[in-house]
């Protein structure tokens, strides 16, 4: 593993010899309960996944099917008919004598009415829990209106609340899109951190003849992949473990919006192509998600057979994508992966977790420099200038933000060719006068 | 008054100026240069057009000028295309031989050029020329024509030159906008190999490069055909913000600076030497240091020098240049740029001239009419029914779809 990066190491804490419980993501009480006097301290954290409106009830069905230990179920919804076909264990019908079980009729502002109204039994639902995964689809009444709600009870209750989201397919209306775009802006800011998963990345993943039925598979597989791997990190026992206030450390309060990517292979050259596959993910944008990644947590899970040198082949590509991230990276042994190697990687932007940075940054790039060089790199010029498409220019609309207090730090200007295409050759911007490049001196 | 259909108009919208010429082949099939036309190009940015409105107005002011010269209506155009979106490589199409006799007939040189045509290119793309290079019939390398050999298996050698497609037709549009037609689109280059190279310097193997203000074109031949080409999205323009940024000056007065007193060698002599600058308003002004200039003007060109060096060291094709290097376009006219290549390259550099084409003895001696004196030259290739030379031959207008598109 490569010791010199100081961020990896200290999150890599050597494999206890002696695997004591208390290795085991005991939260601290600081770090959970806040000021409240912390409940009786769980060896364990204790996860929650609640699934919110019909999508999020499907995703749910699909993830108890497929059996995560551990985890508490729930479905939220407003439709009693959807409701009766889940079997989840813990079932919360939000309804009042104007819907008569119907459904929110994709009005937001009626999920979040009844949300309100049945506050106390939302907060009864998430009462001691440590960890609280949301999960819902956007763009309808219930998954929208009530989600932000939600997280904020799982938030006062104390717990960690992290969504887990799927915004629509751009062919279901603009409307519907405005809407799910509208409930995420409010689920960030409510909850700990949000993993969002825009349907319209899926296209990318399937090909003409997939049916919608399967279409949607994938879409709440991939769900289900994200969430099984921050399961996994959060409650087996690890080679290298995770703990359970790194985790919180990082995603805490963050209000970011996350990518997660998970890839699978098999055989001896598992790890090249796994790396591979990583930074090809769609769902990463490429690798370009890495490197706008303010935190990236990797989870690697093998067989016994599992070698460091795997371990550490994924790693370097991680670590050379994300440098400017905080990487927190756990490793895990599950006796029936003989011969395969998942990896699951959820890459946190972090947008608006500096507002103080960006306003002076705005502001005309005066601010303190100590600030400012912290996020300052090297490559910083490089990588805004590569960007391509508008598409991914407005996604990224919070880090360039950011980017521009870089450029302003920079003196040097390009003069007539400031609004023209980069001119970018082995790294090398050419718009600036090549006597800068190389630092010939002027006198 | 000439017949319309034996005029042939070659039209470069460049970053510095747009210019058409005007050319007349005869029935002998020669080209001769009757009429030229430019204006200063406003709306060009590194090769490409970034304001439409004002690159009309400029092609209007060169047609029209070229139309009075030459006294000819202009209808249609070959247009020059270039940017730094423009790439070239090499491609190779395989084709066994199936017969009995094993004689290779013209349908398999066919399917061969079209094995070769196929590429994996992103779907933005667009094939500007497809230039057949060499066969190879089992291993037998240097063929330009196999039909009627004996073997198995005929390989070609294809150099593709590609552009991204919106990019290209801006220009098209553009020009389509004054109700001219564009019967071809050229990458500049190209053409300006074209007016400079005789077929034995494409035997012997030369580089030409191409310095325009926007951006520098490089192709290379070898053994009469093209080997590589590139564009640097980089040219004089970028000497001038240089200048413009390094000794704190206007940039239309580091254009000046640069016309006036640029150099693309720095003399030991002019050490310590400064250019006063004439002042309007009698106001002091600090005088130019000669030497900070020269050297910015200096570290530019060498880059671009190096950049192409690199690039065709990569490619492989140094070692085949015996004719030496041929420079081309306005960067030509900074003093000592010949011996700043010849420094870079350690081979022989000379300022090209446009040969084998009569007519107007003024056009054709400025380096930076190369450009469209080749489109004119390309045209008259692409109007002759039976193609001539091996290179004229090989160029194909696979360019019929995008026409219908712009």
């Amino acid at each position: 593993m490569p010791s010199s990066d100081a961020a990896t190491s200290s999150v890599m804490s050597t494999p206890d010899s002696n695997p004591s419980p208390e290795l085991i993501l005991a939260p601290s009480p600081a770090s959970v309960a806040g000021p409240v006097v912390s409940p009786p301290a769980p060896r364990v954290a204790t996860i929650k996944a609640i699934g919110v409106g019909g999508a999020g009830a499907n995703v749910i069905e699909q993830m108890i099917r497929s059996g995560l230990g551990g985890v508490g179920f729930a479905v939220v919804n407003t439709d009693s008919q959807s409701l009766a076909g889940s079997s989840a264990a813990e079932k919360l019908l939000l309804d009042s004598k104007l819907l008569h079980g119907l459904g929110s009729g994709g009005d937001p502002e009626r999920g979040r009415q009844l949300a309100e109204e049945n506050l106390g039994n939302l907060k009864a639902m998430c009462a001691g829990v440590d960890v609280v995964m949301i999960v819902a689809g956007l763009g309808g009444g219930a998954g929208t209106g009530i989600c932000p709600v939600l997280a904020r009870c799982a938030k006062e209750a104390g717990s960690l609340v992290l969504g887990f989201v799927l915004t629509p397919f751009e062919c279901e209306g603009g409307r519907r899109q405005r809407i799910a775009q509208h409930g995420l802006g409010e689920l960030k800011a409510a909850a700990d951190g949000v993993v969002c998963l825009p349907n319209q990345r899926i296209f990318k993943l399937i090909d003409e003849n997939t049916s919608v039925l399967d279409t949607f598979k994938i879409t709440n597989e991939f769900l289900c992949q994200g969430i099984r791997g921050f399961w996994r990190l959060l409650t087996h026992q690890g080679l290298i473990n995770i703990h359970f206030d790194e985790l919180c450390a990082v995603v805490r309060d963050q209000h970011a919006e996350s990518a997660i990517a998970a890839v699978d292979a098999r055989g001896p050259g598992r790890a090249r192509e796994l790396a591979e596959k990583l930074l090809t993910h769609p769902m990463l944008d490429g690798g370009q998600m890495l490197a706008d990644a303010a935190a990236v947590l990797v989870s690697v899970i093998g067989g016994p057979d599992l070698t460091m040198a795997e371990i550490d082949r994924v790693m370097e590509q991680v670590n050379r994508h994300a440098d400017r991230a905080q990487i927190l990276m756990g490793a895990v042994i599950d006796e029936s992966f003989r011969d395969r190697m998942v990896v699951t990687v959820i890459a946190t932007r972090r947008e608006g977790a500096h507002p103080k940075v960006e306003s002076r940054l705005s502001g005309g790039g005066e601010g303190p420099l100590g600030e400012v060089f912290t996020l300052t790199t090297t490559r910083a010029g490089f990588r805004s200038g590569s960007r391509s498409s508008a598409d991914a220019a407005r996604a990224r609309k919070g880090a360039s933000k950011l980017r521009q207090g870089q450029l302003a730090l920079e003196i040097v200007s390009k003069g007539r060719f400031d609004n023209s295409e980069p001119n970018i050759h082995k790294g090398e911007d050419l718009d600036i006068p090549t006597y800068v490049r190389k630092g010939m001196a002027l006198n | 008054m000439f017949e319309p259909s034996s005029i042939i108009v070659g039209l470069e919208i460049g970053t510095s100026k747009v210019c058409a010429v005007v050319g007349d082949y005869g029935a002998d099939g020669a080209l001769n240069i009757v009429g030229l036309g430019q204006a200063r190009s406003r709306g060009v940015r590194k090769g490409e057009i970034s304001d439409p409105t004002l690159t009309e107005e400029d092609l209007r002011q060169a047609i029209a000028e070229a139309e009075q010269m030459a006294d000819v209506e202009i209808r249609s155009v070959f247009l020059g295309v270039t940017g730094g979106h423009v790439r070239g490589f090499n491609n190779r199409g395989v084709h066994p031989i199936v017969s009995a006799d094993r004689e290779i007939a013209e349908e398999d040189v066919q399917d061969v050029v079209k094995n070769a045509k196929l590429l994996n290119l992103p779907a933005q793309n667009r094939v500007l020329h497809a230039i057949r290079q060499h066969f190879h019939v089992d291993g037998l390398d240097g063929i330009t024509n196999p039909v009627g050999m004996v073997g198995s298996r005929v390989e070609v050698d294809m150099h593709v030159v590609h552009g991204i497609l919106h990019r290209l037709q801006t220009a098209i549009r553009t020009v389509k906008g004054l109700q001219i037609e564009v019967d071809d689109i050229v990458f500049t280059g190209l053409a300006s190999s074209l007016a400079l190279l005789t077929n034995e310097q494409k035997e012997l193997g030369s580089l030409v490069i191409d310095l325009g203000a926007g951006t520098t074109e490089y192709v290379v031949y070898s053994h009469g055909i093209i080997k590589h080409t590139g564009v640097l999205a980089v040219g004089g323009d970028h000497v001038s913000n240089d200048l413009a940024y390094g000794l704190k000056v206007p940039l239309s007065r580091a254009e000046q600076l640069k016309v006036e007193h640029g150099a693309a060698m720095v003399d030991d002599s002019i050490k310590g030497q400064t250019i006063p600058i004439p002042n309007d308003l009698g106001l002091p002004q600090k005088p130019i240091n000669l030497e900070h200039l020269r050297r910015i003007m200096s570290a530019r060109l060498e880059e671009i020098f190096q950049i192409i060096g690199q690039d065709l060291a990569q490619a492989g094709a140094l070692d085949y240049l015996r004719a030496g290097v041929f420079l081309c376009g306005g960067g030509t006219r900074i003093p000592q740029i010949a011996k700043l290549a010849e420094h870079v390259f350690d081979m022989q550099v000379s300022v090209g001239k446009t040969n084998s084409i009569s007519g107007l003895k003024s056009a054709l001696d400025q380096p930076e009419f190369a450009t469209a004196i080749g489109l004119a030259k390309y045209g008259s290739f692409q109007q002759r029914k039976r193609p001539k030379a091996s290179l004229a031959g090989g160029i194909r207008n696979t360019f019929g779809q995008l026409f219908k598109h712009a």
